[in-house]
C-alpha cells in the first residue's frame, strides 16, 4: 500500500478538518495533493504532532481535529500515547503511517520493522478505538469509521517506504504557521 | 507536605485571571497544590504528561488553536523538554509559559536536585529565554502578567522560576 494512496483517498475527508502532519514524506505528499490553510506541516519538533493536536483538540472541541503520524515518531513519543488514551479527546483522529523506517533520513529501519506492532501499543496506553490496516479498502474504511464514531481512536496503516520525487514545498514554515492559525481562528464557531 | 498552598494559590489565580485554559503538569512535589487547583477547576483542562516535553506540542496546539495555556514542570522537566522549545515553539515562533519549579538552588538539601539547579539558569540564558524569578506572592500577578504580554508579543517562550522563597514553608 502507498501512502500517497491512502491520503489521496481520504483527502474529501480532510479537507473540512484540522490537519497536523509530521514532516518529511508524509508532509509533501499531503502538499501536493492541494494545500489547505488547515493544514499544518510540522517540520521539526519530531515526536510531538500527536501532542499538538491533543493540544488544538482539548483548546477547539468544536473543531474536527486528525494527526497524521508516522513510526518514526511515535516510537519517539510513546509516552504521549498514554497522554492522549488519558483525555481522549472524541474530536480527535490519529493516523499513524507505519513504513518500517526512518524514510526521509536516509531509509534506516524502525523497530517496527523489527517487530514492535503499534496498534498493540496503542491499545495498550488505553486507547479504545484502533484499528490496525494494510489494504488501501481497509485503511479508507478504517479512516472513515474513525473520524466518524464521535471518540478518540487511532487507525495504524502499514505502507511501503517510497520517497517523493521532491521535498520542496513553495511554502516557509512560518507562513503555514500564521495561516493556519487564522484559519482555526476563522473557523471559531 | 510544606509546600505553600498560599505561594501556589497567587500563582494559580493570576494564571486564572489572564484567562489560561489549558495548563500541563507532571507531578512534582513543589506543584501539588498548583496541580490540585487545576483539577478541582472546571474551567482549566489539566493535562497530566508522561514527559514534559509532550507539554511543548500541548501548549503550540493549543496557541494555534487560539487557547492560552501554561506549562507546570521542575526544572529537570524543562532540561528534558529543550528540543521541543527550540525545534518547535523557537522555529515556529510560538510563545510559552513556562512555569518551572526553582529545584536544587540556594537552600536545597536534597543531593539529587542539586546538579540541575546549577545549570537551570546558565540553560535558560544560553537559549536566550527571557526569565523572572517569583518571590513575592504579592508581586505574583503582574510578574505573570508581564510575561504573558512579553511571551505573546515577542512569540517566543518566558520562564518563570517558581523559587524556594514562594513555593516552600520550613515546618514548624
Amino acid at each position: 500500500v502507498r501512502r500517497s494512496d491512502c491520503l489521496a483517498a481520504i483527502y474529501p475527508e480532510l479537507e473540512s478538518r484540522v490537519v497536523v502532519s509530521i514532516m518529511g514524506s508524509l508532509a509533501i505528499e499531503l502538499y501536493e495533493l492541494g494545500h489547505r490553510p488547515n493544514f499544518f506541516y510540522q517540520q521539526h519538533g519530531m515526536g510531538l504532532a500527536s501532542s499538538v493536536g491533543l493540544g488544538i483538540a482539548l483548546g477547539r472541541p468544536d473543531l474536527d481535529v486528525v494527526v497524521l503520524d508516522g513510526d518514526g515518531s511515535v516510537l519517539m513519543n510513546m509516552g504521549g500515547l498514554t497522554t492522549l488514551a488519558r483525555y481522549a479527546p472524541p474530536n480527535l483522529t490519529h493516523v499513524i503511517f507505519d513504513n518500517e523506517s526512518l524514510l526521509s533520513v536516509g531509509g534506516f529501519p524502525t523497530a517496527t520493522s523489527a517487530g514492535a506492532d503499534l496498534a498493540a501499543v496503542a491499545r495498550g496506553a488505553g486507547i479504545a478505538r484502533v484499528d490496525g490496516v494494510d489494504t488501501l479498502d481497509g485503511f479508507v474504511e478504517a479512516f472513515r469509521s474513525a473520524v466518524s464514531d464521535g471518540a478518540l481512536s487511532t487507525v495504524v496503516a502499514k505502507v511501503e517506504a517510497m520517497l517523493p520525487p521532491t521535498f520542496h514545498m513553495d511554502l516557509h514554515l512560518l507562513e503555514n504557521r500564521f495561516e493556519f492559525a487564522r484559519a482555526l481562528r476563522r473557523d471559531a464557531r | 507536605v510544606p509546600v505553600s498552598a498560599s505561594g501556589s494559590r497567587a500563582v494559580y489565580d493570576a494564571l486564572k485571571a489572564l484567562d489560561v485554559r489549558i495548563v500541563s503538569a507532571l507531578p512534582e512535589t513543589w506543584l501539588v497544590h498548583l496541580i490540585r487547583m487545576a483539577e478541582e477547576d472546571p474551567d482549566v483542562s489539566l493535562v497530566r504528561l508522561a514527559k514534559e516535553e509532550e507539554g511543548v506540542g500541548i501548549s503550540v496546539g493549543a496557541h494555534l488553536a487560539g487557547v492560552r495555556s501554561a506549562m507546570l514542570m521542575q526544572n529537570h522537566g524543562f532540561l528534558q523538554s529543550i528540543n521541543g522549545i527550540v525545534s518547535l515553539a523557537m522555529l515556529y515562533r510560538v510563545p510559552l509559559l513556562m512555569l518551572i519549579s526553582d529545584r536544587g538552588h540556594l537552600g536545597e538539601r536534597d543531593p539529587w536536585q542539586t546538579e540541575g539547579g546549577r545549570h537551570t539558569r546558565r540553560v535558560l540564558d544560553a537559549l536566550n529565554i527571557v526569565t523572572d524569578e517569583l518571590r513575592d506572592p504579592a508581586t505574583v500577578e503582574h510578574q505573570i502578567r508581564r510575561a504573558v504580554s512579553l511571551a505573546e508579543s515577542s512569540l517566543a517562550p518566558v520562564a518563570l522560576l517558581l523559587t524556594r522563597d514562594l513555593m516552600w514553608q520550613e515546618p514548624t
